[in-house]
């Protein structure tokens, strides 16, 4: 898609490693070429860094949507309560951003990897980049993902990575308050007016085929499991599944009738329509300015 | 046009804040900084003391839990701190404040490490901690973060921390800052924030 993000004023010292893919060097496009011999470590490494990026952008993206509602809340506390996830979401993202930053050792910090990265480079799961919609919208994406992080973050507590676990240990008191909050959503406007329930239905049929990306493996998730890192998120199918049924029981709701699911966020940066849009607002100062500070 | 008395300009970053910052903290006992005496580890956590949370300012740090440990050795002081959630924006706040009334004191070098396991709970908070939130209109966390009623989700009878009722309600999960939710008591009518239990 047609990218409006501003380049860099010619001769401007600021390094833009991922530019350079568009001369066809070394950057955005690199997942398209077949990799070159490295020895484990290096191998590790990369994997390990891409792995970092997928929780750094899914937690950063969704916590851009919800800071979107900023102002906008439908009513006071929900627009506080909202306001407030999105910042424990940013202080996830900035964790696991400062880390794939020392993994990568190239002097990248977490903000050269929020700001400075293109759309194709974002692994971000794509259900948390749709737009907000109405609050059922927003409330029933948020409850999906709640869902599948809660038991994400369960099992990242456990991970052979000490740093990985030390912030998910951290993330899991948070995220279990997160996802109380909008399964509470989801039970009052199911169970709720005609209004509501016809809103809550629709959003559900809308979001529901992004989650298959809840659970799909490519080499980088494999190689993590493999040595303990991260959990095989097949095995997070289950309990997810039973999490949601229970809820959409108490709101009075069934499984939603839509078949379709689309994969490719999260492993190879192909995105939806609506995340181009969205780093073009998020980035638009830093590119504009490049390393500006306040 | 009257002539524009000078704008006292802040001093640039390193320099102490001038003592007039914080002296409407309630309870800052600022002796303990500009005492002469031998850096100590005492005498750094005395200073530690008199810094506030800059969100709840009558609870200093140390009463708030997020203290992890100092290390003195000759003029060098380093402090460990753990956030109390992971985007909190006071985190920043509280390192910069450590390290400038630390600096008062003549430290010559001094260092925040910021700390996330073991991760930081409400059941941290000291008891003249509770009793200073509670002193300052904010409910203290009702009960141990890993009480059962917790993971099931079960409200917290929460007292009143204006008439002492235990007639309340929560009005939002969510408050002011991200460590607070909204409750209401029902007998004296009056808001109030709540520490949450985490």
């Amino acid at each position: 898609m047609a990218c409006s993000i501003p380049l860099p004023p010619p001769g401007h010292p600021r390094k833009y490693p991922e530019m350079g893919g568009r001369e066809g060097g070394e950057g955005w496009n690199r997942r398209q070429k077949k990799a070159t011999p490295m020895n484990a470590s290096a191998d590790h490494n990369d994997a390990l860094f891409r792995y970092l990026l997928r929780l750094g952008d899914t937690s950063h993206i969704l916590c851009h949507r919800l800071g979107e509602w900023c102002g906008h809340g439908p009513i006071m506390e929900e627009d506080i309560a909202l306001t407030n996830v999105a910042l424990d979401l940013i202080g996830q993202a900035r964790l696991f951003y400062q880390y794939a930053g020392e993994v990568e050792g190239k002097g990248r910090t977490e903000d050269d990897l929020a700001f400075l990265r293109p759309e194709r480079d974002f692994n971000n799961l794509l259900l948390v980049e749709q737009p907000n919609g109405d609050y059922a919208k927003t409330m029933a994406r948020q409850f999906l993902f709640d869902a599948w992080n809660l038991l994400l973050f369960r099992a990242l507590e456990r991970s052979t990575d000490a740093r990985i676990a030390e912030i998910a240990a951290k993330a899991v008191k948070e995220i279990t308050y997160h996802r109380r909050h909008s399964s509470g959503w989801v039970i009052r406007m199911g169970d709720g007016t005609e209004e509501s329930r016809t809103r809550i239905v629709a959003a559900f049929e809308q979001l529901m085929g992004f989650t298959a990306e809840f659970f799909h493996m490519d080499d980088v998730d494999r190689q993590m499991a493999e040595v303990g890192i991260g959990p095989d998120l097949e095995s997070l199918r289950d309990p997810w599944m039973a999490d949601v049924e229970a809820v959409l029981a108490e709101a009075t709701l069934d499984w939603p009738t839509a078949t379709w699911s689309v994969l490719g966020g999260r492993h190879e940066g192909r995105h939806t329509e609506h995340l181009g849009y969205l780093l073009a607002e998020m980035q638009s100062t830093q590119r504009q300015f490049p390393g500006l500070n306040w | 046009m009257s002539p524009r008395t000078p704008v006292p300009r802040p001093k640039p970053s390193g320099a102490a804040l001038p003592d007039e910052i914080f002296a409407g903290f309630a309870g800052a006992p600022m002796q303990a900084r500009n005492a002469p005496g031998p850096l100590t580890e005492e005498r750094a956590r005395a200073v530690l003391a008199t810094v506030p949370d800059p969100e709840i300012p009558s609870v200093m740090l140390p009463d708030l839990g997020v203290i992890r440990g100092v290390e003195v050795t000759g003029d060098a002081v380093t402090v460990r701190m753990s956030p109390t959630y992971t985007g909190c924006p006071a985190t920043d706040l509280m390192q910069m404040m450590i390290r400038e009334q630390l600096t008062a004191t003549g430290f010559a070098s001094v260092t925040v490490d910021l700390v996330l396991s073991p991760p930081w709970s409400s059941d941290d908070i000291t008891a003249e901690g509770r009793r200073k939130m509670a002193a300052a209109g904010i409910a203290p966390p009702a009960h141990r973060a890993t009480d059962k009623r917790h993971l099931t989700g079960t409200l917290p009878d929460v007292a009143c921390p204006h008439c002492g009722s235990a007639d309340t309600v929560m009005t939002s999960a969510f408050g002011a800052t991200a460590c607070k939710a909204l409750w209401r008591c029902n007998a004296c009518q009056e808001p109030f924030d709540y520490f949450k239990c985490i």
